[in-house]
């Protein structure tokens, strides 16, 4: 038995005899905030369904603060969960959205108003008290599921993709009003995106997952630099995967992901891994050991973009915008270096 | 311009067709003569109060109101349940469920009563007055089911999950949440129910025994053998009421959104 606050042990997710997420184990400390990512179909929302308690694992158990709750129903795990769609209720206003929870545990009236006061206030909706969810915009939806899910002071607060819904500047308003919460509150949160971008400015530490399995789990700056596998470095923007197909003599020679080719490119070094990745960033254009055409060419603020044709197939570059120019059609030097390559295992 | 003209007539002979009828009721029943007859004979109100004078139409009148709210009422206790399990669950035999409760309105009304005469009013001595309520309970179901299910179809799932996981069990979510979201709906149901139990003819026709009939087979009835405005005028006042039902209706629901 572990000590962490919320535990999943051995757990088997099915719908019916497919079956999601075998064999999870999975440890959330207390006040934690975690994000489970993944593509989606890669059991992540299935994973926090099932810790909610919508849904029945197959086998395997749930503690969450040392309890076994496997077999206690959604209704008494005091678990929050803010839906993607937000989920309020049409028909009551947003005051009585935040106090449905507090009426149905029978607190006294007085207190009922003072909470829900406060819960508003705490996401800024105070003045909005008297107006239906269809009144209000998106972000303030947003803000009044927040509020109705954490005036019941949950054990845990499942978050379900609540930022996909909003537009890019709300989108990082909410980011850090989610900080600042999970901070004030202290509350345990799993929040479930497939945004690498969103877990890795939210998370305390993110759980990677991919077909059911955890790829890799580490923090932001863990999985942003360090990708063990060939899906997590995906994920995390290594746009530049090779494989490593053969080595001698101080030689690497590079192939492509899964082409079958036989063109290979040679690095100087030699390395033990499968595969080697680089992001854009760190590829060298105008200068280097390798030679491709320029295939396109696109301005981004800060940096120019290529995209160069070599023989094991497109290299993706992002260089400073002061550097020199190349056009569609160049044909370019750039470096691949091993000092700078990412080693993966399949 | 021809066009225009052309369009302007086809509307205009459009609503001679269907609303004419309905002016000549009217005004057949404001007839101070003691025929049925359109032009009426001179006007007077009088056979408009006569209507309440007749000893049978009261009880018929009672009869249809009973079974119109009461069989309306049953058709919802049991098409709402019936209406979220169709739309929330993948029920083995849905598909076939959804055309058992739509066969009603499939199935010719004379059929549906002779029917319910021969097997369970004759064979098993059921009363007329219960074959009535459990025909004109059936006769709504359909319409209960779908409009009740049109509503359910808009509501999301996810708000009663939102319920359960803020306390509620799946019944109090069903009441606290589906209930009040879907109480247009079943509001719409009750009126639809209500008119097509209230007119229903040709079922009833075969449902009725000595004494006991609904209002418009009573009103048949009476036409054969007096032949005065005062049907003419009962039928007006019945078009009124149910005009004012849907309008009062349209007014505080928007009824034609769930119809």
């Amino acid at each position: 038995m572990s000590d962490a606050y919320v535990s999943l042990q051995q757990l088997t997710l099915a719908y019916g005899d497919s079956i999601a997420v075998p064999d999870l184990d999975l440890d959330i400390n207390e006040g934690e905030l975690i994000t489970l990512l993944g593509p989606s179909g890669c059991g992540k929302t299935t994973t926090m369904r099932a810790i909610a308690g919508l849904m029945q694992p197959k086998s395997g158990r749930i503690f969450i603060d040392g309890v076994d709750v496997t077999r206690v129903s959604a209704n008494k795990r005091q678990i929050g969960l803010v839906f993607q769609s937000y989920a309020l209720f049409p028909h009551l206003s947003a005051y009585e959205n935040v106090a449905f929870g507090l009426r149905l545990r029978r607190v006294a009236s007085h207190q009922i108003q003072q909470q829900v006061n406060q819960g508003l206030e705490r996401v800024g909706l105070q003045q909005l008290a008297t107006r239906k969810p269809a009144e209000l915009s998106g972000g303030q939806q947003q803000r009044l599921a927040l509020a109705r899910s954490l005036v019941m002071q949950p054990k845990v607060l499942l978050l379900d993709e609540p930022l996909s819904n909003l537009d890019a500047k709300l989108r990082l308003e909410m980011r850090s009003e989610l900080q600042r919460l999970q901070r004030e509150t202290a509350i345990t949160m799993v929040f479930v995106t497939h945004d690498q971008s969103e877990a890795l400015a939210l998370a305390d530490r993110i759980v990677l997952m991919s077909d059911g399995h955890i790829a890799q789990l580490g923090t932001a700056e863990e999985l942003y630099n360090a990708p063990d596998t060939v899906f997590a470095a995906d994920f995390m923007g290594f746009e530049n995967i090779f494989k490593v197909a053969d080595e001698r003599d101080g030689l690497c020679y590079l192939a492509g992901r899964d082409s079958d080719v036989s063109a290979r490119l040679e690095i100087a070094g030699s390395s033990e891994a499968g595969y080697l990745a680089w992001r854009p960033a760190a590829v060298s254009v105008g200068q280097g050991q390798h030679r491709g055409e320029v295939r396109s060419v696109a301005f981004a603020g800060e940096t120019r973009e290529y995209v160069i044709e070599c023989t094991i197939g497109f290299v993706k570059a992002q260089v400073p915008v002061g550097n020199r120019v190349h056009a569609v059609g160049d044909v370019v030097d750039f470096e691949l270096s091993l000092s700078t390559a990412r080693p993966l295992r399949d | 311009m021809t066009q225009l003209w052309l369009s302007r007539l086809v509307i205009f002979l459009t609503l001679t067709f269907l609303i004419g009828p309905f002016f000549i009721i009217i005004f057949a029943g404001l007839s101070a003569g003691s025929s049925l007859a359109f032009p009426p004979d001179g006007l007077s109100l009088k056979w408009y109060l006569a209507v309440f004078e007749v000893e049978s139409f009261r009880k018929s009148f009672i009869l249809s109101m009973f079974l119109a709210v009461g069989g309306t009422l049953t058709a919802l206790v049991l098409g709402v349940p019936a209406a979220y399990a169709l739309s929330r669950y993948k029920l083995p035999f849905g598909e076939t469920i959804k055309l058992i409760v739509a066969a009603p309105i499939i199935v010719p009304g004379i059929i549906v009563g002779l029917a319910l005469l021969r097997y369970l009013v004759v064979p098993l001595d059921f009363t007329v007055t219960m074959a009535l309520f459990l025909a004109h309970t059936a006769l709504v179901l359909p319409y209960a089911v779908r409009v009740v299910s049109a509503s359910l179809q808009n509501l999301r799932v996810d708000m009663e999950e939102a319920a359960v996981l803020l306390g509620c069990s799946r019944l109090g979510a069903f009441s606290r949440v589906v209930l009040p979201n879907i109480q247009g709906g079943i509001l719409a149901a009750f009126i639809l129910g209500f008119v097509t139990s209230f007119n229903q003819v040709p079922v009833s026709l075969f449902l009725s025994g000595p004494g006991v009939r609904t209002l418009p087979i009573d009103m048949i009835a009476y036409m054969e053998i007096t032949y005065d405005p005062s049907v003419a005028a009962l039928s007006a006042l019945l078009a009124f009421l149910s005009i004012g039902i849907v309008f009062v209706a349209e007014r505080f629901l928007g009824f034609s959104r769930y119809v």
